[in-house]
């Protein structure tokens, strides 16, 4: 028994002197430096936005007191919010569909496992590369100007704002399918479209589903902004409140918006569930 | 006779599969019938006379650039990125609590797991607009709302993500250091954050990038950034400017996507 007891004090003392990290030194030295490049950027960015941290915590109750300017919700302005709130959805409904359409050709030529040009799906791949960077206010403000204000530019932005998305994840999905359901119709004397129509389109048309569902989502949030280039839908009615100062006309127009969010997207999520 | 020998059998068919897809295809009729005669009566066609004169007039211009304006266009640009920076920062640090709040198997009783992941989900339906229009409001227009507004709708996403990371590590190794007579501290650093880190840093910066796009939105509504700058230039129908601001936003953000990307590869 002594010896043992012995053995278990001196073996605390020895873990209490020499502390020793599972870590090398080299990772430690490397996480310092990118943990200080990373916190000096952020400081550096505080101070161009001026972001004020200690100031917003102590003047909090201020910063409440003017968000109560918004309560209690003007409730008899949901009326003529209605009408622009159905077309913001409408909108929503036909850009994804225009989106959905024109994603499917766009995706099979970026995909590498059906183009085996490599030059050819490059170029598609940096088309969509280009749309993806492009921000949804950008181009609902060029559209704005070309076909003036109204819905048609509204339609067309969100369209070619969610195609670069959809294509992107479409052809990641293509991509990464078993190639030999392919080859099996290939090798049978299948042409393009009948490898594409039973080789490809299986696989990939329970995700192709929930894409499109994840884009008429996106969209809904995204015809928001529209409304506050002149393109339609509920935002323009935010944007004139807002700028009128009608707090509490703009709190009962955000809660009805928040409300058809919550709607859409438990709809959307129910099937999306029973697809994949 | 040989055809039929070799027909296939034909496909077995049930009926409540065949009734329920005559249900989804006729709600779908219903829906696409109620938009799209709803958008057409919407549709204003007096663009289609205007469209081939604005065209003329206004793309040329856009692909002339001012380039005297780049001094103000960069600095914005540069104000939209460290809104994106700042405010993702924030929320990838935020979120890391409530994502081991939201992880089934970090948190023992199942109905404060569920409260986390309801709270996180109910961050994530505000759309970032009505956010930036509550901040706006409460701490006045400027950059600084903006930051708020993205670490608010990023905190959501990343900590639901940081969840679903946590939830799939390898329990076996926490076991291990639990039966080591470690601590709570010690099971964390040695334990789980080496297996969970670079999957954390890889979605926050996959979150920069979408809080770039999104941070040129917040100018809509006074939030900073170069969204104000976009809706003012258009107005003023300055369409070298816009055409600068066109280009110089797709330089800025190919190039921190390609960064990014690249980080993102090495660490996973």
């Amino acid at each position: 028994m002594m010896p043992q007891l012995q053995e278990n004090k001196t073996d605390k003392v020895m873990t209490k002197n020499s502390v020793y990290s599972v870590y090398p030194k080299k990772v430690k030295f490397q996480i310092t430096i990118i943990f200080a490049i990373v916190f000096s950027i952020y400081f550096y960015s505080l101070r161009e936005t001026e972001a004020d941290f200690l100031e917003f915590f102590s003047e909090l109750n201020l910063i409440f007191e003017k968000l109560l300017r918004m309560f209690p919700p003007e409730w008899s302005y949901i009326q003529a919010a209605i009408d622009p709130l159905i077309e913001t959805i409408q909108i929503a409904v036909v850009a994804t569909t225009f989106s959905v359409l024109i994603c499917i050709p766009m995706s099979l030529l970026s995909a590498n496992t059906i183009v085996k040009n490599k030059y050819l799906y490059q170029t598609f791949r940096n088309i969509m590369n280009i749309l993806r960077t492009m921000p949804d206010i950008l181009l609902a403000t060029i559209f704005v100007s070309f076909f003036g204000i109204g819905i048609v530019p509204g339609i067309l932005a969100l369209t070619i704002f969610s195609l670069g998305l959809l294509a992107k994840l479409l052809s990641e999905t293509i991509e990464t399918i078993d190639p030999r359901q392919m080859e099996a119709i290939r090798s049978t004397g299948g042409n393009i479209i009948q490898v594409i129509w039973y080789g490809v389109v299986p696989q990939v048309l329970p995700n192709f589903i929930s894409y499109g569902l994840y884009v008429f989502e996106l969209n809904v949030r995204a015809s928001l902004v529209l409304g506050f280039v002149g393109a339609g839908g509920i935002g323009s009615i935010i944007d004139t409140q807002l700028n009128f100062m009608q707090y509490q006309k703009v709190m009962a127009v955000l809660i009805l918006l928040l409300v058809a969010v919550i709607v859409i997207e438990t709809i959307s999520n129910a099937l999306r569930r029973r697809v994949v | 006779m040989m055809n039929n020998e070799f027909k296939l059998p034909p496909k077995p068919k049930s009926n409540r599969k065949r009734v329920r897809n005559l249900i989804i295809a006729l709600i779908l009729v219903v829906i696409y019938y109620w938009a799209f005669s709803g958008v057409l009566s919407r549709i204003d066609w007096s663009f289609v006379n205007k469209l081939s004169d604005n065209l003329t007039r206004i793309v040329p211009r856009l692909a002339n650039p001012d380039w005297a304006e780049i001094g103000k266009v960069t600095e914005l640009i540069f104000e939209t990125v460290f809104i994106a920076y700042a405010g993702t920062l924030i929320a990838a640090v935020l979120a890391v609590p409530f994502g081991f709040w939201a992880a089934g198997n970090m948190v023992k009783s199942p109905i404060w797991n569920t409260f986390g992941k309801w709270f996180l989900i109910l961050d994530r339906t505000f759309p970032e607009l009505i956010l930036a229009i509550f901040f706006v409001i409460s701490v006045g227009p400027g950059a600084f709302a903006g930051v708020l507004t993205i670490g608010l709708t990023s905190f959501g996403m990343l900590g639901k993500l940081y969840a679903e990371v946590i939830e799939s590590i390898d329990m076996d190794v926490v076991e291990a250091m639990e039966a080591n007579g470690a601590n709570k501290v010690q099971i964390l650093f040695y334990a789980i954050f080496p297996q969970v880190l670079p999957e954390f840093l890889s979605f926050a910066l996959y979150r920069f990038e979408v809080d770039i796009r999104a941070s040129t939105v917040l100018g809509l509504v006074g939030a900073g950034g170069i969204g104000t700058l976009i809706v003012l230039t258009a107005a003023n129908r300055d369409w070298e400017q816009l055409g600068l601001i066109i280009i110089s936003i797709i330089v800025v953000v190919m190039i921190i996507d390609y960064i990014s990307t690249k980080i993102r590869k090495r660490l996973v």
